[in-house]
């Protein structure tokens, strides 16, 4: 896709530490999400999930981390070696980020309607008036009637779902093109999550933006996104539509990780669970770095990094690096995939 | 909120105390029966009695009036050097916890080297440098008293760096002065208020501690310590003397403690 509009290739981070060599979280990873498209981007606890989220924001703490290699486009521009001066002005304004607990990321001693007018006055030089009116406004959009009352509360005074509205109506107040969504629900219960998903496609639909939804719920997952993509140690394993992904799904990790969610028609078996845990970023296995928990592994596994290639018209074809990734196309890093 | 309700009673007793002695300072003039520094010499050592309430001093000077002009130097010197110390320890705390390590190191081995050093023999020195009198003496306090501030709000700026919301604002593309300012210092200013409070209960000692040498206010200039001093030598004869600068002394110094731990409650959001 030329005109994608995020484009992340072969993003390599690694992270100075005590172990010789450091650690390298990001091996790689390529990723490409279209303009108004739902991306999902879905791993185990510290596969680089919210790390890749980061990179983009460009908020990644640069002493300890390093980022090796790699590019980030973003509406065809060069993100990496930006001044921060360039990236602020993306940041908020064309890139909002939502996180994962509302009531750790507002402030507790300001109110809300200050923390929302930050970035209105900020980037749209809106005056206080204009801001607080602009404000009140975006609240009844992310579903908060009354927000005129709201703005003069503190976030204790609101409940979880309110502060989760709140930190949407921030993200999205300068209409940005790109919403990155870091397990927005996670800290939610099940009957809030399902209203906060359907706030952020509907918000998708009117402004117009994409979502790179970072998750590992796969059933919160399954219901938001267009696209998925699955992430392992700091490699994108397999990428494609979601319904090709949880319906045909070509790598064994992608397979095991469904096989894992539990659903009601397989009601009284066992439930599968993927051998082994996560490799820590300092110590990935050579080859395919899933290849010790992966009932199918093979020397070649063992011995060589498999490439993310394109499978969606049978036959592999070499992906170029991540890109040109048509909508139907359906990428996975397996030397097994496509073998039955 | 103080849950204890005796906790609560003494936090009041100690600000009514404050505000009385801070009124008595501002109000000397109009409160003070005699000039502090008038002398009665024929009514030199005289006991407390009613035209002398709390009695003489071995020139004949009233005692209430110079106890009451004494609480100037001492609030004076406490409210400057505590300022000084606030702005400057929290300025190298902030600066020390946002900028590069090695900044860091080399701002905070400064402040711990200053800390190393017995408090009293650091004035001295500093006062030595700088001259006798209560505005050198104001300035050595701010500086000594600095290290505090600065170790406090860099230890809270780096836990704050880290908070959520920090985060959450860089995200929106503020821009890092700006996040400080927003973000960092209103959330600083509990800790730093309390702070205020304690190192005013040890600077009023120190302003003490340093007229009693002698290298702080010079007489004729009231301060509680030099009204120690003079009463030094007739400790026997008129005890008088030395007891009602002792006890405004050390009243100040425990209501100044009592009001920043009750801030410390007050101030707490986890209490």
């Amino acid at each position: 896709m030329a005109d994608a509009l995020l484009s992340i290739r072969d993003l390599a981070v690694s992270f100075q530490g005590r172990e010789a060599g450091g650690s390298r979280p990001l091996r790689g990873v390529d990723l490409e999400v279209g303009p108004g498209e739902v991306h999902a981007l879905v791993g185990e606890s510290g596969s680089g999930k919210t790390l890749t989220a980061t990179c983009v924001l460009g908020l990644l703490p640069v002493p300890p981390a390093r980022i090796e290699a790699g590019s980030i486009r973003f509406q065809g521009r060069e993100l990496l070696g930006l001044a921060e001066r360039e990236r602020r002005k993306l940041r908020g304004r064309r890139i909002g980020m939502v996180f994962q607990e509302p009531s750790k990321y507002l402030n507790p001693s300001m109110r809300v309607g200050e923390q929302i007018v930050e970035a209105l006055i900020l980037h749209l030089g809106l005056s206080r008036r204009g801001a607080r009116a602009r404000a009140a406004e975006l609240l009844e959009l992310v579903g908060l009637p009354g927000g005129r009352q709201i703005l003069r509360r503190y976030p204790h005074e609101l409940s979880g779902g309110m502060r989760q509205r709140v930190m949407i109506a921030m993200a999205v107040s300068c209409e940005p093109a790109l919403l990155i969504a870091d397990e927005p629900t996670t800290a939610l219960d099940v009957t809030l999550q399902r209203q906060i998903l359907r706030l952020l496609l509907e918000l998708r639909d009117r402004l117009g933006m994409a979502v790179l939804f970072v998750s590992h719920d796969l059933a919160v997952v399954h219901g938001i996104s267009e696209r998925v993509s699955v992430i392992y140690c700091g490699k994108i394993v397999e990428s494609g539509s979601r319904e090709r992904v949880f319906g045909r799904p070509l790598h064994p990790y992608t397979q095991a990780l469904l096989a894992s969610v539990p659903e009601a028609s397989r009601r009284g078996t066992r439930l599968a669970a993927i051998p082994g845990t996560v490799p820590d970023a300092a110590h990935v296995p050579a080859g395919c770095a899933f290849h010790p928990r992966c009932p199918l592994a093979v020397e070649k596994c063992r011995l060589e990094v498999p490439a993310l290639l394109d499978y969606a018209a049978g036959p592999p074809g070499r992906a170029p690096a991540g890109g040109e990734a048509g909508a139907s196309s359906h990428l996975a890093a397996c030397h097994l995939a496509g073998r039955s | 909120m103080i849950r204890r309700p005796a906790a609560r009673r003494l936090y009041y007793a100690a600000l009514l105390f404050l505000a009385i002695l801070g009124a008595a300072a501002i109000a000397a003039p109009l409160v003070a029966p005699y000039s502090p520094t008038e002398q009665h010499l024929d009514r030199r050592l005289a006991p407390p009695s009613r035209t002398h309430l709390l009695g003489t001093d071995n020139l004949g000077r009233d005692l209430l009036s110079r106890t009451i002009y004494g609480s100037r130097s001492a609030l004076l010197v406490g409210i400057v050097s505590v300022a000084i110390s606030a702005l400057l320890g929290s300025l190298v705390g902030l600066v020390a916890a946002l900028s590069s390590p090695s900044l860091d190191n080399l701002l905070m081995l400064v402040m711990d080297s200053l800390l190393s050093f017995p408090t009293v023999l650091l004035a001295i020195t500093v006062v030595s440098f700088l001259g006798y009198g209560l505005v050198q003496v104001m300035i050595a306090v701010g500086v000594i008293y600095a290290p505090t501030f600065a170790r406090l709000v860099r230890a809270e700026t780096l836990a704050l760096k880290n908070e959520g919301y920090v985060e959450a604002s860089q995200a929106l593309g503020t821009p890092q002065v700006l996040v400080v300012f927003r973000h960092i210092l209103p959330n600083l200013l509990g800790k730093v208020v309390v702070q205020c409070s304690i190192t005013f209960a040890l600077t009023v000692v120190i302003e003490a501690s340093l007229s009693y040498l002698g290298l702080g206010a010079q007489p004729p200039t009231p301060s509680w310590g030099l009204m120690l001093k003079d009463a030094r030598d007739y400790l026997v004869q008129a005890p008088w003397m030395a007891l009602y600068p002792g006890l405004a002394l050390a009243f100040t110094v425990l209501c100044f403690n009592i009001l920043g731990d009750s801030l410390s409650e007050r101030l707490n959001p986890k209490l």
